[in-house]
């Protein structure tokens, strides 16, 4: 089958190999430990861990954003800062 | 109870990823692709980064395209989901008028958008239109074609007349669903008619409004034909909402790689703030 029309590039097959691996280490992880680990956060209401990877990648969207039109095109800062972020969304929220 | 696991479900699911896959995810990774490279036609491709994405962040354009969609949204909101539930309150519960309104209500839904927006143009026409003539002899000079302020109530009202039913409809649905004993139980403590709506009728609503503000939300934040079909986007850039800006920047222009950047961009806000608007009304559900 021809992709050609897909326009594919080595940073978004990257970024979106990085999406499929979030989803299948979520998949595998629901899996040895079932239920979501639901709890109420910092922000005070339910979320499981699907809702708290929604809320990293989403928020990582749009710390990208905000690097771009505030700092720069270089993103590695924006990345780290978005690993940060998710770490803590993961432990706090 | 104990639930049954059975892994086996999972098949079920498979033609619906499928179809999201196909519908979705894919065109999503083609725009992506688009996103970072520019294009000159005959499926060739030159690497751009992020530089799209700083051109459509640094873009007066967009931010003023953003502002004008957040305001629409929001006018919209403000209308049409108390007005739906006003008119939900008053339509009649039991006899001949139940179907004669659920089918009056349901109409403007069933017209197609370009035929609501060539209603509602031809409806303000200064010169043929009933709403606009009317007005005219009124002796309010109106005319969305020249006045912003014109142009924003047609495509506000046009918005109203079109998408209220929705509303209406879905409050309809909830306000049936409420049981007759909790009726029964306000008579009996005397409650008033806004007691009954505070405390019976809107907390059982909330489920269903969710459902309304989420799609009349979403709906309003993307508009394009309506008004692109009234005002085309003007009187200058009055109407321009950000999915008619897209489509000029995308078709218009050609400029696919702006287009693309500002199409994703655009679907994360739309994204979190539906996330926003769901989570807020679930957790308090929930609280209550």
């Amino acid at each position: 089958m021809d992709f050609s029309w897909m326009a594919w590039t080595l940073p978004t097959a990257l970024f979106f190999l990085t999406i499929l691996a979030l989803l299948i280490g979520m998949g595998v992880w629901e899996y040895v430990s079932p239920g979501g680990n639901p709890r109420v956060g910092i922000l005070r209401f339910e979320t499981t861990r699907g809702d708290r990877l929604f809320v990293s990648l989403l928020g990582s969207a749009f710390i990208h954003l905000a690097w771009l039109g505030l700092g720069g095109p270089d993103l590695w800062w924006a990345l780290a800062l978005s690993v940060v972020y998710a770490v803590g969304v993961f432990k706090l929220v | 109870m104990q639930k049954t696991w059975n892994n086996k479900a999972w098949f079920m699911v498979l033609p619906v990823l499928v179809l999201v896959a196909f519908s979705a995810v894919i065109p999503l990774m083609t725009v992506v692709n688009y996103s970072v490279q520019d294009t000159f036609g005959n499926n060739e491709f030159f690497w751009a980064g992020t530089e799209w994405f700083t051109e459509v962040l640094e873009s007066a354009r967009f931010w003023d395209a953003l502002q004008r969609n957040l305001f629409f949204s929001g006018v919209i909101l403000a209308i049409e989901i108390p007005l739906g539930i006003f008119i939900a309150l008053n339509m009649p519960k039991k006899g001949l008028g139940v179907p004669f309104c659920l089918v009056f209500m349901a109409l403007p839904l069933l017209i197609p958008w370009n035929v609501v927006g060539t209603i509602w143009q031809l409806l303000s026409r200064a010169d043929i239109g009933l709403v606009g003539y009317s007005l005219a002899r009124l002796g309010i000079p109106f005319n969305y074609a020249s006045d912003p302020l014109h142009a924003w109530i047609t495509v506000v009202v046009m918005d109203v007349w079109h998408w209220t039913s929705l509303v209406v409809l879905l409050a309809y649905a909830g306000l049936v669903s409420i049981p007759d004993s909790y009726y029964q139980a306000t008579k009996i403590d005397g409650a008033s008619r806004w007691a009954v709506f505070r405390y019976i009728q809107l907390p059982k609503l909330k489920r269903v409004l969710l459902i309304a503000v989420l799609l009349r939300f979403m709906d309003s934040f993307m508009i394009y034909t309506e008004p692109f079909v009234v005002t085309g986007g003007g009187p200058g850039s009055a109407t321009t909402f950000l999915s008619i800006d897209l489509v000029k920047i995308a078709v218009g222009q050609f400029d696919l790689g702006p287009a693309a950047a500002m199409s994703i961009i655009y679907f994360l806000i739309v994204l979190l703030l539906s996330w926003v608007f769901y989570t807020v009304m679930t957790s308090s559900d929930a609280a209550n």
